[in-house]
């Protein structure tokens, strides 16, 4: 067995039944790493107790104690989440030496269940950024062409994977920062129901938006890691009570009796022609798997990335107010200018500390909710934000799941974008809806465009109907059986 | 309407030193963003109530005891500058 060939689950199965070491797997992806890592820069940090670590799983195994459904499996955990003793930067110079004193709920719910951190993925800088190039630590390289963004913000958790540094990564999406990278690198990604995930420990940029999920090579991994991370957590009253499927399980390629709403606002002539081909395409096979299609509207879809930007902006000028270089990250020189006073040491901390991004939009937020302009930004983006879900649930009152696109165009040319900001916001119109309205969503891979780039396709369910979502990717990806992968990378 | 957006006064109040180049860059890329923000005050939203959390979620509680989560030590292992079991900064006054 090629072990970086094989998917996440069946490399747990092989080491519980001995068949192979967890370290040997550990060895195997870490070699993979050492290959590539300096080219593709997909981890900020590599675990260098991942063996040690490893070393562990298999000592259970030897003493016949249980290990988990992710036995011996390498993840590669973005940067956002906090992992105990091992540096957590958020890809920002503000936090280029931290090391959390505890783990994030995902990360212990990794680790209970066998897997093993084989490093800390490159991201966006606090998340913000469609690209992976507002990482303090560099840009990230598309595995299937080096000349591409892997997307982002999850980035080098996408590269990770399509590279075969890792069989899972985690990543995080507060507008598709999931979802679009995965679309990019030919992935599995799941953006889970708010409130599916504990955000414990995770590093905070809009918190009512914010959830963590996998990106696989394929649906039944996603399915099987989201089982693992899901549930209820003692520290996130955010996080539902409700019971956690066993997702994995129950997939099912027959989409008989299912209707799939097929949104008439996304289907218009901004998605490239190539892109809508194979989402075209994917539609086509849902429908021979059995579904129903039917057409639904979302009138709203276009104010989205508004409404996304003014809400996520406010939430994290606030989230990002902690920073101030007193008790953890970066702390500006004063030992030749004291500072004139308390604001002063604040600003030069937070000047010097963040990145143009993410002051960009601190200020943007900042401005959203100062004194006179309140109600006319940030209270009126909440309010259009509620009559966004309500045409979502008035949606899936018609139709079970919700196809289209995940991104007008596939994986874009590293700095085609990054100089205009607002360009990059607008681009996010098919995957922030899902977060103001807390709707799981999905991409699974659909095909490929004319340059020979992953396309993928965004798949949407009602609140805490991950089931559905994950079927019609399954009956996608049993009919397609893409089987391409990036070239080099062996 | 056209906003025009004061940058220095908004770096001030989130506590951004800003270096002059970078104050009128974002001056016109904030101005460009506020402007397509206009779109949303386009929506009627007459009567409707601001959503601020996008599932329905009940209060939670736990027993009133005294957990250690962490100690002072693992709290003080990120300080820039600490002095005992104190977090040190330059004097600001």
């Amino acid at each position: 067995m090629d072990i970086l060939k094989s998917p996440a689950t069946d490399i747990a199965a092989q080491v519980k039944q001995k068949k192979i070491s967890a370290k040997e797997v550990m060895s195997a992806f870490m070699k993979q790493t050492e290959k590539h890592n300096g080219n593709i820069n997909a981890f900020i940090t590599v675990n260098d107790k991942a063996l040690q670590e490893a070393e562990k799983v298999d000592a259970k195994i030897a003493k016949g104690e249980e290990v988990g459904p992710l036995a011996g499996v390498p993840i590669a955990v973005k940067d956002m989440l906090c992992t105990k003793g091992l540096r957590t930067t958020a890809a920002s110079k503000m936090l280029y030496n931290f090391v959390p004193p505890y783990s994030a709920t995902v990360v212990k719910r990794l680790e209970a269940a066998g897997a093993v951190t084989i490093g800390k993925a490159n991201q966006d800088e606090f998340a913000m950024g469609s690209s992976n190039e507002t990482s303090h630590f560099g840009g990230v390289k598309n595995p299937w062409n080096a000349d591409y963004v892997p997307g982002g913000s999850s980035g080098g958790s996408a590269a990770a994977v399509a590279a075969r540094m890792a069989p899972i990564a985690i990543g995080t999406d507060t507008g598709g920062s999931i979802r679009q990278p995965s679309s990019f690198c030919g992935l599995v990604g799941v953006k889970p129901t708010y409130g599916r995930v504990s955000r414990y420990g995770i590093v905070a940029f809009a918190s009512s938006l914010d959830q963590a999920g996998p990106m696989t090579l394929n649906v039944k991994d996603a399915a099987a890691a989201l089982e693992v991370i899901s549930g209820q957590c003692d520290h996130d009253s955010t996080t539902s009570a409700q019971p956690v499927p066993k997702w994995s399980q129950n997939l099912n390629s027959d989409l008989k009796g299912m209707k799939i709403g097929l949104p008439k606002e996304y289907f218009t002539d901004a998605i490239r022609p190539d892109v809508r081909k194979v989402v075209d395409n994917a539609i086509q096979i849902a429908k021979s798997a059995g579904a129903e299609l039917v057409e639904i509207s979302l009138p709203l879809t276009r104010v989205g990335v508004p409404v996304y930007y003014l809400v996520t902006t406010c939430e994290a000028s606030s989230n990002l107010a902690r920073y101030d270089g007193v008790r953890y990250g970066y702390r500006a020189d004063f030992s030749k200018s004291a500072p004139e006073d308390i604001a002063d040491f604040y600003s030069r901390n937070r000047g010097e500390g963040f990145g143009l991004e993410v002051k960009r939009r601190i200020m943007l937020g900042t401005f959203a909710l100062s004194s006179g302009y309140y109600d006319a930004y940030y209270k009126k983006a909440c309010q259009v934000r509620r009559l966004l879900r309500e045409d979502f649930l008035k949606a899936f009152a018609k139709c079970d799941a919700i196809m289209g696109p995940v991104f007008t165009t596939p994986a874009f040319k590293v700095g085609e974008k990054i100089n205009n900001p607002l360009q990059m916001y607008m681009n996010d119109i098919y995957t922030v809806s899902a977060n103001l309205a807390g709707i799981p969503g999905m991409s699974v891979p659909g095909g490929y465009s004319q340059e020979g780039l992953p396309v993928g396709i965004q798949i949407n369910a009602a609140h805490f109907e991950e089931q559905k979502m994950l079927n019609v990717a399954y009956a996608i990806e049993k009919a397609l059986q893409l089987k391409e992968v990036p070239n080099g990378i062996w | 309407m056209d906003i025009m957006i004061d940058v220095k006064k908004v770096a001030d109040l989130a506590r951004l030193h800003m270096q002059p180049d970078e104050e009128s860059k974002y001056q016109a890329q904030l101005s460009a963003i506020f402007k397509y923000f206009e779109e949303v005050a386009l929506i009627d939203t007459n009567g409707i109530e601001p959503l601020t959390t996008p599932t329905e979620i009940e209060q939670v509680w736990r027993a009133d005891e005294k957990v250690t989560e962490l100690t002072t030590e693992d709290a003080l292992s990120n300080a820039p500058a600490k002095s005992g079991q104190l977090f040190r900064v330059p004097p600001v006054v």
